[in-house]
């Protein structure tokens, strides 16, 4: 049983293909990360399983049901959908318990006491119970992300988005909000990552898939992926990341 | 994307196929009930005016073509006259309206009894009526019988009008100037710029750029108002209309003075959305 299924993808943006049949499968629990350099087609993937962009061609099955289907209800599928954006993209002028809350009680119909009880109880988790009344810009970027991932796990999501999360953080940063996730994989949230940070996704990811070109070119558990891959051209890609890094 | 790896071509799917025919088939469901029910709308709204009962009188007083076509000449001609008064007006407006705005965005503490002369001139010209200024100026600044004060009524008209609309569009410009993120400021003048050099090179064309919306709404409405500068006696198309219909006692004539007005701001409403959406595509939506 696959959460969720991606099959033949095509994405085209001015003549240019950025996805170019792209095949993928998400098990439940299961956490998949796509790597590859910028351009790639990793970010146009998330936003096409959300249905931020429609797909040129190929269908997105989530739960069973053909999302990509022209009749379906965008607004219904992105419900079990929760994203979390490289920008954070809160919304500067509600505090954060208005953040978190907003969702859960204008699309789901939670009452407010219940919604603001179940968003403490998500900030304490995460360690941010003390910020609920703060607003996005009284926060650091690696509060402000957290926030963010708050806000998408509150709608209760049975699959989770992540954009480069950490791409606009600063090192000392990233820990937080990997650590995070890592709290989530624990949980058994099914995640599908974008990432430029390869040793968190090693360590993280249950497979690993390599996108160049808006092809997905290679695919399997990380130990394969990061230590034999099968195609010439990961191999030069996680070069040129190791050689980044130690600059 | 030189290196774009020979992957595979894309042969447009059945499924794929199919699904665009939904689309199009669902883009013409819409296109029908849109015209549907515009059609219905009209229809229905002929019907309420033209059954009413003193729809015949209506029709002959405000929509007799002869008297249309008599208007017509006069009309136009005081309309050219409307189109002047906006023409001169609107170049004063913006030149009035930039200075007011710096001045008030300006911090230097020297600067302080210009800054509040500008913020006296806003809060006096956005709070009296239009119309006021226009019989202040028009009557009231010729009766002053100072050397060098015009006394054609026109001119008059143009600086009222410039007056009134230049209190407005300074705080268009104000808005637009402290929506620029403090941080383009910043940037500036940490790269020297002093506080002018960074309004004219960094802020103002952020600035400018955001407000040409309102700013063209406020001259939408500019367009308008430059009927009433009528009230003076300058014979511009409110003016012949009114001289018209009170010579023949019909009223075709404010029709025409309106239809005038329509197709004169019609393609300026078209343009601001045009602008509106131009920049919506420039920030990627």
């Amino acid at each position: 049983m696959t959460l969720l299924t991606i099959e033949g993808v095509w994405k085209n943006f001015h003549g240019h293909s950025v996805l170019r049949g792209i095949d993928l499968e998400v098990r439940p629990h299961e956490v998949v990360s796509l790597i590859g350099a910028s351009g790639s087609g990793k970010s146009t993937l998330l936003r096409c399983v959300n249905l931020l962009e429609t797909v040129d061609d190929g269908t997105i099955t989530l739960e069973g049901r053909d999302v990509t289907d022209p009749r379906v209800d965008v607004d219904e599928v992105r419900q079990r959908l929760g994203i979390v954006f490289q920008a954070f993209n809160l919304f500067p002028h509600m505090t954060v318990l208005d953040n978190i809350t907003l969702a859960p009680r204008q699309v789901h119909k939670v009452p407010r006491e219940r919604a603001e009880e179940e968003a403490h109880a998500l900030l304490s988790r995460f360690g941010l119970a003390h910020k609920a009344t703060s607003y996005p810009d009284q926060l650091s970027g690696g509060q402000q992300q957290r926030v963010a991932i708050i806000r998408a796990l509150a709608t209760q999501p049975r699959l989770m988005l992540l954009d480069e999360v950490t791409s606009a953080l600063d090192p000392v940063l990233v820990v937080e909000v990997l650590e995070i996730i890592r709290e989530l994989k624990q949980t058994g949230m099914t995640m599908i990552l974008t990432t430029h940070e390869m040793g968190f996704c090693r360590d993280i990811s249950d497979t690993v898939c390599f996108l160049d070109g808006g092809v997905l070119l290679e695919k399997g558990p990380p130990e394969k992926i990061f230590s034999d891959p099968d195609e010439a051209r990961t191999r030069d890609f996680l070069r040129s990341v190791l050689e980044a890094r130690r600059l | 994307m030189t290196d774009m790896p020979a992957g595979p071509v894309w042969v447009k799917s059945d499924r794929q196929v199919e699904r665009e025919r939904v689309r199009r088939a669902r883009a013409r469901r819409s296109a029908s009930i849109a015209t549907a029910s515009t059609v219905v709308f009209v229809v229905l709204v002929g019907w309420v005016v033209t059954s009413s009962p003193g729809w015949p009188r209506v029709q002959d007083t405000f929509f007799n073509p002869e008297h249309f076509a008599r208007a017509l000449p006069d009309v136009l001609s005081g309309f050219w006259l409307n189109v002047k008064i906006f023409l001169f007006a609107e170049p004063l407006i913006l030149v009035v309206g930039l200075l007011v705005a710096l001045v008030r965005s300006t911090r230097t503490a020297a600067l302080f009894p210009v800054r509040a002369l500008a913020t006296l001139y806003v809060d006096t010209f956005r709070g009296v009526p239009t119309l006021l200024v226009i019989y202040m100026v028009g009557f009231g600044l010729p009766a002053l019988r100072l050397q060098g004060i015009p006394t054609d009524l026109t001119t008059l008209g143009v600086i009222a009008l410039t007056l009134s609309y230049g209190a407005y569009v300074a705080e268009v410009f104000r808005s637009g100037i402290e929506s620029v993120h403090p941080s383009q400021v910043a940037a500036a003048r940490s790269l020297g710029l002093s506080h002018g050099k960074t309004m004219r090179f960094v802020v103002l064309p952020q600035a400018t750029r955001r407000v040409v919306p309102p700013l063209l709404n406020d001259f939408i409405s500019l367009q308008k108002d430059t009927a009433l500068v009528s009230t003076l006696g300058v014979l511009e198309a409110l003016r012949q209309a009114q001289i018209y219909a009170s010579g023949k006692f019909n009223y075709t004539a404010y029709l025409v003075a309106a239809l005038l007005f329509i197709l004169l701001t019609i393609p300026m409403a078209r343009f601001t959305d045009y602008l509106a959406a131009r920049t919506r595509r420039r920030r990627g939506a």
